[in-house]
């Protein structure tokens, strides 16, 4: 909130307690709270959406079959066969980041994967489940991929640690691509906001530029709509492409 | 969109007024705070029950929905399949008893039209028969009486050789004028 000529553009990524007393000692934030929000949004979308289990559907149970659909083409069009097992998986990681994104942008709401913390704890999840895949489904082969085939042997020393780097950073980036775009995209609205505020006070004249970021904001808005929708896409299919190459020979 | 955060703060006061934002730091990076440290285990708890439900209960039934729609769907396809092919089956049927009754209509036709042929062929022959023997005993009458004609002939000419020669000489020998016609005749 922009109070005075400061602009607090962090403010809104703030914890702050819920429930009072109850909620402190759990340490229960605002941001478990938007994350039950989204899992009972998207329960409540497919249980809703499927209850007729029409033949022909309505619209809702269209868009569920759809939103199905479009997971499942996407987890089993990229693993292949094997993707049958983790498209649960891509589809509680989808759209928990994409309901996630999109509560974000109503107002006095709360953006979750806006926290790196959060980010990174999904990004772990899908490295250490890619990890357990690989072992699984390659054995120790799984450590041959380290040692790139052909490359002379001279070069190991040099070529393993390097191998290692960027696969340990794959967490890192895919963490830091989600929650850089929420919260620049945060920052932005909240940076514009507090410039129709400040120009509000600065008396008529003000009052008719204020309209100026208004608009920006709007443009902003269904900006970040799109953003919220690819970047969780992004998280989806590389989490895909993880498993895949996890599940290959 | 590659906007950073950190471009984003050192942008900021540039464009408006130096903030407080950059002193305070990221709330997100406060890792020490309960409350982030709580976010990421009520995140991981809701994330799993979110990941239980999704697995066990709402995409199954989702998938039976999709599931029950394709077996309708074959269903309906094999029974439009099969019906079809008893229209077909039926279609071949008329045409082969249209076929059969043409065939069949056509060798009535050719035996009526047969038929009228011999009748018309019969009283033809039987018209041209009868034609025939009349011509027949017509010419025979002419040749009776050509041949009476001819059988009363030498007895005409003698007798108008006679009555000729009775006035030209006054008497006439019948036995030498009988004999001059026969001459004649020869």
């Amino acid at each position: 909130m922009a109070s005075g000529s400061t602009i607090d553009a962090l403010g809104q990524f703030e914890l702050h307690p819920i429930l009072g007393s109850f909620g402190e000692a759990l340490c229960l934030s605002q941001s478990p709270l938007f994350m039950v929000i989204a899992v009972v949004l998207v329960l409540a979308f497919l249980y809703i959406g499927m209850r007729p289990a029409a033949v022909v559907p309505g619209r809702l149970q269209a868009s569920a079959e759809m939103s199905y659909d479009f997971v499942r083409e996407l987890a089993v069009g990229t693993i292949g066969e094997k993707g049958t097992a983790f498209f649960p998986f891509v589809f509680a990681l989808f759209f928990f980041i994409l309901t996630g994104n999109y509560l974000g942008l109503l107002p006095f709401s709360f953006t979750f994967t806006s926290h790196i913390a959060v980010t990174l704890a999904l990004a772990i999840t899908v490295f250490v489940i890619s990890i357990l895949t690989a072992l699984r489904y390659q054995g120790l082969g799984f450590f041959k991929h380290f040692m790139p085939e052909g490359a002379p042997l001279a070069l190991a020393p040099i070529l393993i640690p390097i191998e290692i780097l960027s696969y340990i950073s794959r967490p890192v980036s895919l963490s830091i691509r989600l929650f850089a775009n929420m919260v620049a995209g945060h920052v932005l609205l909240e940076v514009f906001a507090s410039f129709t505020i400040m120009l509000a006070g600065l008396g008529v004249f003000g009052h008719v530029l204020a309209v100026a970021p208004i608009a920006i904001n709007i443009a902003l808005t269904a900006l970040e709509l799109l953003v919220g929708f690819l970047q969780a896409y992004v998280f989806a299919i590389l989490t895909c492409i993880y498993l895949s190459e996890a599940t290959a020979h | 969109m590659r906007l950073t955060p950190r471009f984003l703060l050192s942008a900021a006061p540039l464009a408006a007024l130096p903030g407080r934002a950059v002193a305070e730091g990221m709330p997100q990076l406060h890792f020490g705070d309960p409350l982030l440290q709580g976010q990421v285990v009520w995140g991981a708890i809701i994330f799993i029950i979110f990941y239980v439900i999704l697995s066990r209960s709402a995409l199954p039934r989702v998938a039976s929905v999709l599931e029950k729609r394709q077996e309708r769907i074959q269903g309906d396809l094999a029974l439009a399949r099969k019906a079809k092919q008893a229209a077909d089956q039926a279609q071949h049927e008329l045409l082969e008893a249209r076929n059969d009754a043409a065939e069949r209509a056509r060798v009535d036709i050719q035996k009526i039209r047969d038929m009228a042929k011999a009748d018309a062929q019969s009283q033809t022959e039987a018209t041209a028969t009868r034609l025939e023997a009349e011509i027949r005993q017509a010419e025979k009458e002419i040749v009776a009486a050509r041949d009476n004609a001819l059988s009363h002939l030498s007895e005409i000419a003698s007798s108008t050789a006679t009555s000729l020669t009775e006035r030209l000489l006054g008497h006439a020998n019948d036995e030498m004028v009988s004999n001059a016609v026969e001459r004649a005749r020869g």
